[in-house]
């Protein structure tokens, strides 16, 4: 069965959405990252979308549901890379994703995660605690 | 008012939703849409495609390429033989939902687009009609 | 049209009437060489000639809206359209078919001899066309110009909404004038453009230049603050004003969640703190 792929880094996972999924495609994703969190006790979520086109109220929905179960798995979730044409539709449709954290992309998305955790990087560390 | 041109595919399964998505793409990019015309315009039709197939039981969606004065637009007709919705009104309301999804299927698809319409009758199905122009 | 001699009149002294049209043309003090050649002048001329013979053949009336003065009309609106382009006035435009009155009107004199009534009525019929067609040149041109200032609309719309990046990670925005619905859209749109372009993290909205916010205005700024936030940036809204502040509270406008700053400076500030830039002394209130 068609699966999208899911990596490990340290205790993040990373999940790089590249393809238009359907429904089903995007239940199985949702299960899978459940069950990586709670059998890898990972820390972090980090699910790239910057390839989507399109975020419907399905998709939606299923961002927001791994931010809420990661959360009860004690992991934090950023999504990064949402197109401009995207957030745009995604507004108008009503949805706003309350409780997802978002980045620009991976790179920011990573330190999104540290600080979420706790643990910035030193030169973070330095320049002082977001406001 | 009579299309330019007009397609018409089935919804039968979760692959067709996606199949929809790519007609409504390039249908809006033939319309001469901007990114965010085309981006809520296929929002609208995957939205639309999978209440025909999980609340309709499965139907059709009717693509039309529409002028008129100058303009252009699309036009989307999703037709389902289901069970019909009881209250449209109702049905309308943000948040409100029998199904998976977040509530946001009719009321979120309506603001996307310039026109919407929907038809229902009990036990003989639903119609809904989308437009957008450029 | 009945009894009319003008069909017959064009086309027995076609090429006569286009040289005697072409000399007056030629010769006329709102000639622009400058702009068309005589050559061309003379094929468009000739076309016109042509499809005036065709069509008051086959017209019924002299209503140049029906369907058999299509052809004419579309020659017409085509050399409309071009001229306006080359940089014609309308009635410079309009002249071209008006100058055709007096070649015309000799021949039909020549042609009723001494029936003065006869002739009345042609001269009569063949002003009427001839006063339509070129009063239809004045109004494609009028479209076209209206095309051109649409156009020109909607390129002062992207020119008047900059992005600027004023320090790494940070964008600003200063919005001046009238906001209505199409520029704030537009402003929406280019902010979060610029937000990928640049990686930006934070973008102020400074408002001060702008007179009045009205509940529309303020809804696509909220979504704007939305859509940035789903895509990974925050906004700031900077120098609203007094009266503006009322007004969004006494339009029931929710801006619970967006971070507001009194001057431009107090949210670059903030801003340069959320990048991690860290700042010495507070900028001095106004």
């Amino acid at each position: 069965m068609e699966r999208i792929p899911i990596l490990k880094m340290g205790d993040f996972l990373l999940v790089t959405i590249q393809v238009d999924m359907h429904d089903r495609l995007a239940m199985t994703l949702q299960d899978d990252l459940t069950e990586r969190i709670s059998r890898t006790g990972a820390h972090g979520v980090l699910i790239d979308i910057s390839s989507l086109e399109i975020v419907d109220s399905f998709i939606g929905r299923m961002l927001a549901n791994i931010a809420g179960m990661a959360r009860v798995l004690d992991a934090a979730t950023v999504v990064v890379g949402m197109q401009p044409a995207v957030a745009i539709t995604l507004v108008e449709l009503g949805l706003e994703l309350p409780g997802v954290r978002t980045a620009l992309d991976v790179d920011k998305g990573m330190r999104v995660l540290r600080h979420a955790l706790g643990r910035p990087t030193p030169q973070e560390a330095d320049a002082g605690a977001e406001g | 008012m009579p299309a330019l041109k007009d397609e018409m595919l089935p919804i039968r399964a979760d692959s067709d939703i996606v199949l929809v998505r790519q007609a409504a793409r390039s249908w809006s990019i033939d319309a001469g849409f901007s990114l965010v015309e085309q981006t809520k315009m296929v929002t609208a039709a995957s939205e639309l495609a999978r209440n025909t197939l999980v609340y309709g039981g499965g139907g059709t969606v009717r693509l039309e390429a529409l002028e008129e004065n100058g303009r252009r637009g699309l036009r989307l007709t999703f037709e389902d033989r289901g069970p019909g919705i009881p209250d449209l009104e109702l049905a309308l309301r943000d948040g409100f939902s029998t199904g998976t999804g977040l509530g946001l299927g009719l009321s979120g698809s309506r603001r996307l687009v310039n026109e919407f319409s929907i038809e229902s009758q009990r036990g003989e199905g639903t119609r809904v009609v989308i437009a957008r122009w450029r | 049209m009945e009894g009319t001699k003008i069909p017959e009149v064009i086309e027995r002294h076609q090429t006569a009437l286009l040289d005697d049209w072409m000399k007056q043309q030629l010769a006329a003090s709102t000639l622009r060489s400058d702009l068309l050649p005589s050559a061309e002048l003379r094929e468009q001329s000739r076309e016109f000639l042509e499809l005036l013979r065709q069509a008051s053949r086959q017209a019924g009336s002299t209503d140049v809206a029906a369907p058999a003065w299509q052809p004419l009309r579309d020659m017409l609106t085509r050399v409309s359209r071009s001229r306006g382009e080359q940089g014609f006035s309308p009635s410079e435009t309009a002249t071209f078919v008006f100058s055709f009155k007096q070649p015309l009107f000799s021949r039909l004199a020549e042609a009723y001899g001494g029936d003065a009534k006869g002739l009345a009525w042609d001269t009569w019929l063949a002003t009427a066309i001839l006063d339509q067609l070129g009063l239809f040149t004045t109004e494609v041109h009028q479209k076209a110009r209206e095309a051109v200032i649409m156009r020109q609309q909607q390129e002062m719309l992207e020119l008047s909404t900059p992005v600027v990046k004023v320090w790494d990670g940070v964008l600003a925005l200063p919005l001046i004038g009238t906001l209505d619905s199409a520029r704030t859209q537009v402003v929406m749109e280019s902010l979060l453009q610029r937000i990928v372009e640049t990686g930006a993290e934070v973008a102020i909205i400074d408002i001060t230049g702008v007179a009045t916010v009205d509940t529309l205005v303020a809804q696509h700024l909220i979504k704007t603050i939305t859509a940035a936030r789903l895509m990974g940036a925050d906004c700031i809204v900077s120098g609203i004003r007094p009266q503006i502040a009322a007004t969004i509270v006494h339009l029931g406008v929710d801006l619970t969640g967006v971070v507001t700053k009194a001057s431009l400076a107090d949210a670059l500030t903030h801003a340069l703190q959320r990048v991690g830039v860290s700042v010495n002394g507070r900028p001095a209130r106004a």
